[in-house]
């Protein structure tokens, strides 16, 4: 390991900008004549728009333009695509509704887009929305997946009768079915995942610009992937081509999977802005994230599992309702299938599963990915059940796990659920985690803690998630009406310096130190001599973009693949500087020597010659020295590991304290060990907020939003997390050359089963057997109170 | 935001005339609550009177039995004050359990009880240590101020110039904030006063409230165990997403006799 380079703990390059406050977000971006857009939001859940009169608005003072969907749609705008299509269990597509960036006949959800108004100033834009008149005739909504599940319930959408986006499956029915025949023991469970808002720190933005001396359009925005914007945007919603589209994404404060999909109003200030011939901006209020930012989970399971006489699982099936909210966003879709499903063997040699999604449409926000999207819903259901058949066959929690664990030398381990993992070794994540947490201690602190009148719990959870989404032709035939390879372009200037153009895009992850470190590993460039460009489309040459944990395992493989190239004709160029055979030359730390030779030359040697051709082969070789690749994985990637959470119940109160938290995982092979704590540090920090405080609420009569501030929706905060105890046990991914796996979500997926595990088991010697998530007091308390009333019936 | 007047007058009087002249005049302490309603749009002042220059109006200071506190004297102030610390250290404690940093040193005493959320701390305090509240025009005593959700006795344009709070003998405060916005989901003060138990308690109902049987039993004996067995009826406690009524009652218990037991 060297000082800089693979392993090495570098603090982070872009935090000088970020804590100086010197970073460049869309919104600290003004291009010289800017207009400011205003949206009127829907506010009701359901209504048919019967008119909306735009004429005061249009005369207010500084309105330069108000459109509606009739002015969008008259000029040819598209809806808002879908990139994902899933298709049901009897082989027909999904419902898919048309999700216009205006609305003219019916809105959906509360924050639903009607009108935009463009002013001089913000505020002049907001005063004249106020007078926009629309009538409304409203209808009842159907907010939750139980009331749009109803008979009789309303509708959203007409082509999607019941509510129904698809009734999907996988898995062999009957063979499940029979193995439940044969079982000893079932354990069942039902749970839900709550719905949870994203709250990036930075709320959305976008500015539209168009040059009418070119014709060329850019948007900045606040996007994970600017390429997947300008595609689904150019292409489908304004058709406006590649090369008269820039996409930019500068600084972006945080994402988490909200900032993946296309939002009506990136299309609406593109367009705005060619129709007016001026910058448009906008920006959202924090209300507005509230409520037009994709929400994440919500789901509604049934499971169960089929057990034989020594504990060892048979069989798993698993019926679950995903809500969709009231259009599908970009992957919506896929995360309750492909990315939910795919994930039920977890680390155990279940031999067969079954799974069974509707996904159902409701008045609500849009429902995507959100940070773990699908696994950590996954993981939730099969680590909560597992405890449950610990209970059941009176196994030990531990022991049932080791008992069903894959074992080590079974890698490469094909599932019944299509996915093939490549490595693992869960009992030394889980040894390791036990050893960290003191399990065996605990019967003393719970001693310890009731004397202080405390009820104290411990909690674990064996996860695995799979990353690096994803081998193109895989997703293609399930549904991803995208590629999902990762593109590096590797510039080594004529002095040495190398400039990277990577299609990953950084909103917090650091990859500007991380992908710096690779460089500086290969090529033996010091980390200042390197600068990663991301989140540009005019710089960058192509890129699927940053979520699911891909960038190392997908991007990193991309930039790794094109620095062999530039190795490779470095070596030539040097075989050819040193009259030697290409054959013979080694590189190391930025040297090219020939072998068994004192005879070197530097990397900075290599590229000044590559430019500046004087004594070069010619012949053979194009001058400079820049390389591209692009890399579709082989295969997903498969992280995993162990998270044990202990925590301590106020029975007083219901207030539940974690005391303690350790996270083992298992990601591979770490590139910088403080950045891997950190993205483990803040997805458990996440995990906790949905296991103890975070849960978006609609009210189900009105379709309100109940959970519209942070007045109400309880972000999680320093004083409720512990001091975190992370570490990691390595097994290295065999198909990527780094042998990385993906660290950016295993936090909020591994933790939230463990938490509540913990509360679990210091609730049951009252008698709790189950709590919900969040597990806020007032819930704690009202089944510490349910318990108590049914003791005394007994 | 919509437009208005903005002012900023040095005195009480002063701003008393600007307010009275002004067609829909708000007066601004901390703005703590005042600016992010005016950010909503749910006001709409004509006219903004700053009370942040008037200097009579900070300060805290001990007066024979009483320690006074200038309406516009932020709540870090009170938390930190080796004054107040000493007399009542309950009433320290609870301004020191106030929002965060910031809000703590923007928001004022006046502001709060002005505004008398049915969540805000303060109110517990001014109620249960059997404050006076004094204006530019009287003196008001506590079990006459807080009127009803977002009500007090203050009538248009009034002005809250400091709070007199007497030193109990002992007196102690308990809250049990929201997840959320970490206001009082339910908060009690509890303070023995040369005027008897008094028990206060703030964040259950729509407006703060005296728990006349709580203080009863601790004016038999001041102990938490006096508690035992005694709640205050759920039916007319608020009832949201975070706390049913049933629970806030609940925790009109338990806090209870915490402040007892805390009580110094
Ligand atoms: C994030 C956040 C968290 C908070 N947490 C808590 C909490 O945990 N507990 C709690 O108790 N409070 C909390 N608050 C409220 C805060 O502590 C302030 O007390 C409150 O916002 C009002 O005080 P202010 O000085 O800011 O008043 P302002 O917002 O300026 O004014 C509020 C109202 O009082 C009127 N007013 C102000 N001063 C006077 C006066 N001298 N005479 C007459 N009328 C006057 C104004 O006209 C206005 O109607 C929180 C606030 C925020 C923003």
């Amino acid at each position: 390991m060297t000082e800089f380079g693979i392993g090495a703990a570098v603090k982070r390059k872009e935090d000088f900008r970020f804590l100086t406050g010197r970073g460049t977000y869309t919104d600290d971006i003004n291009r010289p004549g800017q207009l400011y857009a205003w949206i009127v939001r829907s506010p009701h859940a359901s209504a048919d728009i019967r008119s909306v009169d735009t004429d005061a608005a249009k005369n207010a003072p500084g309105v330069v333009a108000v459109f509606t969907g009739a002015d969008l749609a008259a000029d040819g705008v598209g809806g808002v695509p879908c990139g994902w299509q899933v298709t049901d269990k009897h082989g027909e597509p999904m419902k898919e509704p048309p999700h216009p960036a205006l609305v003219a006949d019916r809105v959906r959800h509360v924050g639903d887009q009607i009108a935009v108004v463009i002013a001089e100033s913000k505020d002049q834009a907001r005063d004249a929305a106020e007078l926009v008149e629309v009538d409304y005739a409203e209808l009842s909504p159907a907010t939750s997946i139980a009331d749009a599940l109803k008979d009789g319930a309303p509708q959203v959408w007409d082509e999607a009768p019941g509510n129904i986006c698809y009734d999907w499956e996988l898995g062999d029915q009957a063979a499940v079915e029979a193995a439940f025949g044969q079982a000893a023991h079932v354990a069942s469970i039902d749970i839900t995942n709550n719905r949870l808002i994203p709250n990036a720190i930075e709320p959305r933005a976008a500015i539209g610009d168009y040059d009418p001396a070119s014709g060329d359009y850019t948007l900045y925005t606040t996007s994970q992937n600017p390429h997947v914007i300008r595609l689904l945007m150019g292409a489908f919603v304004l058709s406006i081509p590649e090369h008269k589209l820039r996409v930019y994404a500068p600084d972006v404060g945080g994402g988490f999977g909200s900032k993946i999909y296309h939002y009506a109003e990136e299309a609406i200030v593109t367009w705005a802005a060619g129709k007016l011939q001026r910058p448009v901006k906008w920006t959202a209020e924090r209300s507005e994230s509230f409520m037009s930012d994709a929400h994440g989970r919500d789901h509604v399971t049934h499971a169960e599992l089929a057990l034989d006489g020594d504990g060892k699982f048979l069989a798993l099936r698993v019926h679950t309702d995903a809500n969709m909210g009231a259009y599908l966003s970009t992957f919506a879709p896929s995360i309750p299938t492909y990315l939910y499903a795919l994930l039920l063997a977890g680390t155990y040699t279940t031999p067969q599963i079954y799974c069974n999604v509707r996904a159902v449409f409701t008045n609500t926000v849009p429902v995507d990915a959100y940070r773990g999207a699908g696994r950590p819903e996954a993981t939730y259901l099969l680590e909560r059940l597992v405890d449950v058949a610990a209970r059941v066959t009176g196994i030990d929690r531990v022991e049932i796990r080791r008992r069903n664990f894959i074992p080590k030398d079974a890698f490469p381990y094909q599932t019944p659920v299509v996915v093939q993992y490549d490595s693992g070794d869960y009992q030394a994540t889980l040894d390791t985690a036990l050893r960290h947490a003191e399990w065996d201690g605990f019967e003393f602190r719970r001693q310890e803690a009731a004397e202080r009148g405390k009820l104290r719990g411990i909690g674990i959870s064996t996860y695995l998630e799979a990353c690096g989404i994803a081998p193109s032709a895989v997703v293609g035939s399930v549904g991803a009406r995208a590629g999902l390879y990762e593109s590096a372009n590797v510039r080594v200037h004529p002095t040495g310096s190398v400039t990277v153009f990577t299609g990953s895009h950084s909103h917090g992850q650091g990859h500007e130190t991380t992908f710096s470190q690779l460089v500086a590993d290969q090529l033996g460039v010091p980390l200042e001599s390197v600068e990663i460009v991301h989140g540009d489309t005019a710089k960058v040459p192509f890129g699927m973009g940053t979520y699911g944990s891909r960038s190392l395992a997908v991007g990193g493989t991309a930039l790794i693949k094109a620095m062999d190239k530039i190795i490779a004709k470095g070596k030539k160029i040097a075989a050819h500087l040193m009259e030697a055979s290409e054959a013979d030359i080694e590189f190391k730390d930025g040297a090219f020597t020939v072998s068994g030779t004192d005879k070197s030359t530097t990397l900075a040697e290599v590229a000044l010659t590559a430019y500046v051709p004087h004594n070069y082969p010619i012949e053979e070789l194009e001058p400079g020295l820049e390389e591209q690749a692009f890399y579709d994985p082989t295969n997903f990637t498969f992280p995993g590991g162990c998270h044990v959470c202990e925590v301590e119940v106020d029975p007083d109160t219901g207030v539940v304290e974690v005391v303690n938290f350790t996270a083992v995982d298992d990601v591979g092979r770490v590139i910088n060990p403080m950045i891997v704590e950190g993205q483990v540090h803040g997805g458990v920090a996440q995990g906790i907020g949905q296991a103890l405080l975070e849960s978006c609420a609609y009210d189900q009569e009105s379709g309100q939003l109940l959970t519209g501030s942070y007045m109400d929706y309880t972000m999680p905060r320093a004083d409720n997390v512990p001091s975190f105890h992370v570490s990691h046990e390595m097994t290295l991914c065999t198909h990527n050359p780094l042998g990385v796996k993906g660290v950016g979500e295993v936090g909020a997926i591994g933790s939230p089963p463990a938490v509540i595990n913990a509360v679990v088991h210091a609730l049951e010697p009252l008698g709790v057997t189950d709590i919900a998530m969040p597990a806020t007091p007032q819930r704690v308390w009202q089944a510490i109170q349910a318990a108590q009333t049914q003791a005394a019936a007994e | 935001m919509y437009e208005f007047e903005y002012h900023r007058p040095s005195s009480v009087a002063e701003a008393a005339e600007l307010v009275s002249k002004a067609d829909d005049g708000a007066l601004m302490a901390g703005g703590q609550t005042l600016i992010p309603t005016l950010k909503q749009r749910l006001a709409s002042p004509s006219d903004v009177v700053d009370l942040g220059a008037i200097a009579e109006l900070k300060g805290i200071r001990v007066e024979g039995d009483a320690v006074v506190v200038g309406a516009g004297t932020p709540h870090a102030a009170v938390a930190g004050s080796a004054e107040v610390q000493g007399a009542i250290p309950a009433l320290a404690a609870l301004a020191e359990a106030i929002g965060d940093p910031q809000v703590r040193n923007k928001g004022t005493l006046g502001g709060s009880i002005a505004n008398n959320d049915p969540a805000a701390d303060y109110p517990a305090a001014v109620l249960g240590l059997g404050a006076t509240v004094t204006t530019n025009q009287r003196e008001i005593a506590a079990d006459d101020f807080f009127t009803g959700m977002f009500e007090t006795a203050l009538t248009d344009g009034e002005i809250v110039t400091a709070v007199r709070f007497p030193k109990p003998q002992r007196a102690g405060y308990a809250k049990f904030p929201n997840p959320a916005s970490r206001y009082a989901i339910v908060g009690v003060l509890v303070a023995e006063t040369s005027g008897g138990v008094r028990v206060a308690v703030t964040g259950a109902g729509s407006c703060v409230f005296r728990a006349s049987e709580m203080e009863q039993a601790l004016a038999g004996s001041f102990s938490a165990e006096a508690l035992d067995g005694i709640s205050v009826p759920a039916d007319d406690l608020n009832n949201d997403l975070h706390a049913s009524a049933a629970y806030r009652a609940h925790l009109v218990s338990v806090m209870a006799k915490r402040a007892v037991a805390a009580a110094q």
